[in-house]
């Protein structure tokens, strides 16, 4: 897999070929929640690209600087708002333990969660003009921590996490399928909110320029050592140019050129730090006690119970667990890419594309699962070369005018959505483990 | 006279839009409901069959007008979906003997089936996308109101008007026809009751010799012509673009779970519901209320509950409550 990305480095360029190793490391990570969540268990969640979408989010919420202004005018309603809800929570959990299961329960909640809306409606609809007024078109929305962005690694899974918790507990008892539709929607509604709520993430107006952990291009091309550095690597073409002033310019070019695929380097030695980590943190949970009983769970939901294992407790721990590394990846998504777009959140390349690689790189095994985020993902953008060479070399027998080549040629983009569908059901019928099928030792 | 304003008002921007809304929708989650019942999946690729059907039917439309066939006042589309339907259906059945039929066979779990549905989606997307492209088309031609609001004041001389395009009322027809013709297929036929039966139990209904081959080819047929003709309503009365026929595949499937999956009348009930509740949360209610409410207490919010940005999120919640309180729909399909 290496090898092929290798390969685009020579062919196209190592700056496209840098950024489809740094999507692909994020997508095995991505890949490795789902694969938790569905190899380990038999969990089936859709909801991947909400986990996403927050993990985004509180890269936002993190990194960028707080907006005084907005805070001073509508920060105290938004904290009343807060503990509002908090409220609201407890109530209606008070109610549902005080009381048995009845119509007075039922409507003694439904009263809790109407008046908390029209109060919260009452109190926060002014606050949220007024936030939304503070000079809109930079920023209208409350800011952030001001934190370093990685930090938001963290705090994205656990986003992500308290997130699941509650589909969880909503969601869990519910048939394989079922559970499936319900992730898929929930994660609709949870998408919706980021998009719509511009007073906490500027919904569609996107926030860009988040900070960087890694350097930007600008300040290393000025800097002595990076030109040194790119001098001593191009030492063969540069000696080769005799014109001190020409040498110059290639220098520059070159510095350029190498500052784009140093910042790349960086980004991809920092996420392939998570993807190690990661793998070593799964593995070993694979193969422990704890691992065991969720494979035992997973075949057996019956016989485990039986044994006294806690099924649901079990199956609650696992979808946070999976749920906070698919957050993880959000946030890594966000850092790398500087700017979140909570319009770019849609389920066919968030959650559909990330099962297709779960699939195709074997449920159940980590190693599997994070090739299968490398090979999906290397397809999916280099689909089009290879659907135009493809075509080419079919259509070779007519004319360049032909109308049906034309548009052949036209719709490449789309054939990439034609190589998933046809390489997941291939992978489905000839090989339904997976490429790198689960290996179960036993002891 | 206020009174009849406000429910002018209500009849024109939410019950004739929701009404034909959700019979578009209701198609959809029949065929899904139907699957589920009697296949035993979770039907992914149902939007985007339904994209595949509409974009036949404007292919056949496009064609029937460089020869110049219409159909006068209503739009050619009417006319072309009789084919669309027999490409589609040509379609599920080479789809489901290359790929369901094996599943089938193997008795795989119905996770791995909505699985292989999702392979089967991405393929359907990229065929309508190399095929028809991914822009937005309008094919509609013919009349394009049957009743507009300027023609409605005059006529009984309120202040609000009532606009009735000509597709809602193809789109309401064309549905009570659709609909009564499967239930009656369904309830009185021989091969309608055979289905039911092989849905509610399957070894039962094999013992007593219902042929299983049979009852899953008539059941993708059926899909097959309801989503043709459902996307082509939608088509007609908005506007076709693959995808937003891949996201209406969300609501599609709240439809069917609130209506209790598996049974087609509640999925066809569902869609209504879900319809309804999406234009009734969303819709501003400030001129309602100034038309029924004495002046000395009118409002001055716009007295909307979620902005309409919300619209999916307002049915995905209700199906979130129903799951809560009542898992197998509010009309009772298979207990899950």
């Amino acid at each position: 897999m290496l090898g092929l990305i290798v390969l685009v480095g020579f062919l196209q360029s190592w700056s496209i070929a840098l950024s489809i190793l740094c999507l692909c490391l994020i997508s095995a990570v991505m890949t490795m929640g789902a694969n938790i969540q569905w190899g380990y268990a038999g969990l089936i969640n859709f909801g991947i690209m909400g986990y996403t979408a927050l993990g985004g989010l509180a890269a936002v919420l993190v990194s960028v600087p707080p907006v005084k202004e907005a805070w001073q005018v509508g920060g105290l309603n938004m904290i009343l708002c807060a503990f509002l809800i908090a409220l609201m929570v407890f109530g209606v959990r008070f109610i549902t333990k005080k009381y048995n299961k009845s119509n007075k329960r039922n409507y003694g909640i439904a009263l809790v969660i109407i008046v908390g809306l029209i109060l919260l409606r009452l109190i926060s609809g002014p606050a949220i003009e007024s936030i939304e007024a503070v000079s809109p078109a930079t920023t209208g929305f409350l800011g952030g921590m001001g934190f370093p962005i990685m930090f938001s690694w963290i705090v994205g899974a656990f986003f992500a996490g308290a997130l699941a918790y509650i589909i969880g507990k909503i969601a869990l008892g519910l048939r394989a399928d079922y559970l499936a539709i319900a992730t898929l929607l929930i994660s609709e509604i949870v998408i919706a909110v980021i998009k719509h709520e511009d007073w906490l993430s500027r919904g569609v107006k996107n926030v860009i320029g988040l900070k960087r952990p890694v350097p930007y291009e600008i300040d290393l091309q000025t800097k002595e050592w990076f030109i040194n550095l790119v001098a001593k690597f191009n030492q063969g073409t540069l000696n080769l140019i005799t014109d001190a002033l020409e040498k110059e310019q290639m220098l520059k070019q070159l510095v350029i050129e190498g500052s784009t695929v140093f910042v790349k380097l960086c980004f991809a030695g920092l996420f392939s730090v998570v993807v190690i980590i990661l793998l070593i943190v799964t593995q070993k949970a694979l193969y422990s006690p704890w691992g065991r009983m969720m494979r035992a769970i997973r075949d057996n939901e019956e016989a485990a119970n039986a044994m006294g294992k806690n099924v649901v407790k079990q199956h609650l721990l696992i979808f946070v667990l999976g749920s906070a590394i698919v957050g993880i990846a959000g946030a890594m998504m966000v850092t790398y890419d500087g700017l979140f777009t909570p319009g770019s959140y849609r389920p066919m390349r968030y959650t559909f594309l990330i099962w297709v690689m779960v699939i195709v790189g074997g449920s159940g095994n980590n190693f599997g699962a994070v090739l299968g985020g490398f090979a999906v993902w290397f397809l999916w953008i280099e689909a089009a070369p290879i659907a135009l060479f493809l075509i080419n070399f079919f259509t070779s027998g007519l004319e360049e005018a032909n109308v049906f080549k034309v548009h052949l040629i036209n719709s490449i983009p789309y054939f990439r959505y034609l190589m998933m569908g046809v390489g997941l059901l291939l992978i489905m019928r000839y090989r339904p483990k997976g490429i790198i099928p689960e290996k179960i030792k036993h002891i | 006279m206020d009174i009849i304003n406000a429910i002018v008002l209500l009849l024109n921007y939410i019950f004739v839009p929701a009404l034909s809304y959700g019979s578009q929708l209701a198609l959809g989650a029949i065929f899904v409901s139907l699957i589920y019942g009697i296949l035993r999946f979770a039907y992914f690729t149902a939007g985007d069959l339904m994209s595949f059907g509409t974009m036949f039917t404007i292919l056949f439309t496009w064609y029937f007008q460089s020869i110049g066939i219409s159909l006068g006042i209503f739009p050619t589309a009417l006319l072309a979906i009789p084919f669309a339907i027999i490409i589609t259906t040509l379609y599920v059945l080479f789809k489901d003997k290359l790929v369901f039929s094996y599943y089938r066979t193997k008795k795989s779990p119905p996770v791995q089936l909505a699985m292989v549905s999702i392979g089967t989606m991405f393929v359907t997307q990229a065929i309508v996308r190399i095929i028809i492209g991914p822009f937005d088309r309008r094919f509609f031609d013919g009349e394009k109101f049957i009743l507009k609001a300027n023609e409605f004041k005059e006529m009984t001389g309120l202040n609000e008007g009532l606009t009735i395009k000509s597709t809602q009322v193809i789109t309401l027809l064309v549905t009570i026809i659709v609909v009564s013709i499967l239930f009656w297929f369904l309830n009185k036929t021989k091969t309608g009751k055979s289905m039911r039966a092989y849905s509610d139990n399957e070894d039962l209904a094999l013992l007593s010799g219902i042929d299983p081959k049979k009852v899953v080819m008539i059941t993708w047929i059926i899909a097959a012509v309801l989503a043709t003709i459902g996307g082509t309503l939608y088509g007609l009365d908005k506007s076709f673009k693959p995808f937003t026929y891949f996201n209406n595949m969300l609501p599609i499937f709240a439809a069917a779970i609130v209506g209790g999956i598996g049974n087609p009348f509640g999925a066809f009930l569902g869609g209504y519901v879900i319809a309804f509740s999406e234009i009734l949360v969303t819709y501003a209610y400030r001129k309602f209320f100034i038309y029924i409410l004495p002046e000395s207490l009118e409002p001055d919010s716009l007295l909307q509950l979620l902005s309409t940005d919300y619209k999916f999120a307002v049915s995905f919640s209700i199906l979130v409550v129903v799951l809560l309180f009542r898992p197998s729909g509010i009309f009772k399909g298979k207990v899950l």
